[in-house]
């Protein structure tokens, strides 16, 4: 469906089998298939959660987490049942990468939860993918259907005497569900509302029971960093940083597509060379790093490498890997609207902060690009988002507070360029489309 | 009521994927508005009595996920997406331009029923933007020129 591109720096791991026709069992086969969840069937637990651990792979959702730490908290002596979640509830903006995942390596992805499985005692995993991706839930049924065909899933899986079981689970359009306990919830048959934590869900998850949760491109890596060796692995990022990751490139660039780069390689030379600059001579205006969440840089703040700590030394986030390249002809007054849009019609709700914060920042951008602002507004929209900060079960509420004070902070002269019946400075024929407010009083 | 074989099989297994017979809700709430076009209802109650859950329980599930609805769509569900990725590659123009070319606005559905059109969000097509979903059916890399054939070649079949 979504076209391929190809970079000559691109290391490919994840996407090596990407365009290989390996969503075919046999196909998947003959390209090292199952190899690697038949090498863990021969090594302990420790030995797996260990080889993770070398391989620095860092959670591929956004949050960056070590993932050998987060597979070694489920507490082993449990006599409760333990599971496996595969959040394929891609959502994040700017980001499109486990979309390719599935659809061109699903067996990846359920030999990567067949490894967690190994890895945590658990003996059932569940392939959790939004409603959107209905073409892609099709893929994975077939693909799951085959496995347990060759013997792969099910009892006794190749001849170790261990069960194992993958099942798939639809979404049905809820940005919220990718929060992990959110996941849980909806997967329960439930609103994806968060739990609080802790206790977290290694301890307490899907049906009180101890629950890994993993998203698509960290559990499709486990393979690979089993069957090629965890060091390899690691040696193509950082250093606590291993490896490399899908960047979805997409914006103002003349080539955007989802290249798999080492982490730490440059943003500079990912937008003008990888992504092939910006397109009709413009200049860039501000970067978004990691998806929607995460703060804009300006175009003097890229210059810097794109691994987890790289990103945060530079005060925002590596996150789902969805770099969304902005050009000096847009409006971040506009940018910041869009961005408030989107949260305020996901919030759930349920914590006061975020329900309410998101709603009135949306309002108030609403009436300022629509030249209603005044200036004290441009404080108020920063001590509200200041004022979401931390205060809610779920980051959905951080994540519409970071970019929006990041852009309030570091484009504030946009912000004033569009006070009191202003029109739209980048826009005026979009801005006059829309009603004006009235100016309120002071 | 009654439902497809397909679904009635699929649902049948999907029990059995669980410890709980209320896991299967979302997605069967999703694949039986596939069937009906929205959930009537009778799907609501029939559902509901499937896995013994109260119809207000089941309503509250539906009111939380953005792509069930209670009420019908047109035969094709127009869906642009206009978040970021979208936005600065001009979803905004293609998103009037519908409104215009069918006359209708967020969440309504033209008088002979063949087109809805709804303002969704990330669709996960950021790097192929500006892109839309036509019911499951992705379009990316769209210009005007491109919906325009895309919803006329819809309009005839």
């Amino acid at each position: 469906m979504a076209d391929l591109v190809s970079h000559p720096d691109e290391v490919k791991v994840v996407s090596k089998r990407f365009g290989q026709g390996a969503a075919d069992i046999d196909r998947y086969l003959a390209l090292d298939g199952y190899k690697a969840v038949q090498k863990a069937l021969e090594m302990t637990p420790d030995a797996i959660i260990g080889e993770i651990k070398t391989s620095g792979l860092r959670g591929r959702g956004g949050a960056g987490f070590p993932t050998g730490m987060k597979w070694s908290f489920v507490p082993k002596d449990s006599p409760k049942a333990k599971y496996i979640l595969c959040n394929g509830d891609e959502s994040e903006p700017g980001t499109c990468k486990d979309r390719l995942i599935l659809e061109h390596d699903p067996h990846a992805v359920i030999e990567g939860v067949m490894i967690a499985g190994l890895a945590v005692n658990a003996q059932s995993g569940y392939i959790y993918i939004r409603g959107e991706y209905r073409y892609l839930s099709i893929i994975m049924q077939k693909a799951i259907r085959d496995a347990y065909a060759k013997g792969f899933l099910g009892k006794n899986i190749f001849g170790s005497g261990k069960s194992f079981d993958v099942y798939w689970h639809g979404g049905a359009g809820a940005y919220e569900v990718g929060e992990e306990s959110a996941l849980m919830e909806s997967l329960e048959g439930k609103r994806g509302v968060p739990r609080i934590k802790p206790p977290f869900p290694a301890v307490v998850g899907l049906w009180g029971s101890p629950t890994v949760i993993n998203n698509v491109e960290t559990l499709a890596s486990a393979p690979h960093i089993l069957l090629d060796g965890a060091q390899r692995f690691a040696d193509y990022g950082t250093p606590k940083n291993g490896g490399v990751r899908l960047f979805c490139l997409s914006g103002h660039v003349n080539k955007p597509g989802v290249y798999e780069l080492p982490l730490g390689y440059s943003l500079k030379k990912m937008i003008y060379e990888v992504g092939g600059g910006i397109p009709g001579g413009k200049k860039i205006k501000a970067v978004v790093p990691g998806g929607s969440s995460t703060p804009v840089l300006t175009a003097d703040e890229i210059d810097i490498a794109m691994d987890f700590d790289g990103v945060a030394k530079a005060g925002s986030m590596l996150g789902s890997g969805g770099v969304v390249v902005i050009d000096d002809s847009t409006c971040m007054v506009r940018f910041a609207q869009y961005i408030m849009k989107f949260y305020q019609h996901e919030s759930c709700g349920w914590c006061i902060p975020c329900r309410e914060g998101t709603d009135w920042l949306k309002k108030t951008l609403d009436r300022f690009h629509a030249g209603g602002g005044i200036r004290k507004d441009i404080d108020n929209i920063q001590y509200l988002a200041e004022n979401m900060m931390g205060r809610t079960f779920c980051p959905l509420g951080d994540a519409a507070a970071m970019p929006t004070i990041s852009i309030v902070k570091k484009f504030r002269k946009e912000f004033e360029d569009h006070l009191e019946g202003k029109p739209c400075p980048f826009d005026p024929v979009g801005s006059a489309r829309q009603q004006l407010l009235p100016v309120l009083s002071h | 009521m009654k439902f497809s074989a397909e679904f009635e099989q699929r649902f049948t297994e999907m029990l059995t994927h669980y410890p709980s017979r209320r896991s299967v809700l979302v997605p069967t709430l999703l694949y039986a508005q596939d069937e009906v076009g929205y959930l009537s209802d009778e799907a609501i109650a029939e559902i509901a009595q499937r896995l013994e859950l109260k119809e207000l329980d089941v309503r509250n599930v539906i009111s939380y996920y953005s792509m069930l609805t209670t009420k019908p769509r047109g035969k094709y569900n127009v869906q642009i997406c206009t978040n970021i990725a979208c936005i600065l590659r001009g979803a905004d123009d293609l998103y009037h331009h519908c409104q215009k070319k069918l006359g209708i606005r967020h969440k309504q559905t033209t008088a002979d029923g063949q087109f809805s059109l709804e303002e969704v969000e990330c669709i996960g097509a950021c790097s192929w933007a500006p892109a839309m979903q036509v019911n499951y059916d992705f379009h990316e890399n769209l210009t005007t020129e491109k919906v325009d054939k895309i919803l006329d070649g819809l309009k005839k079949a």
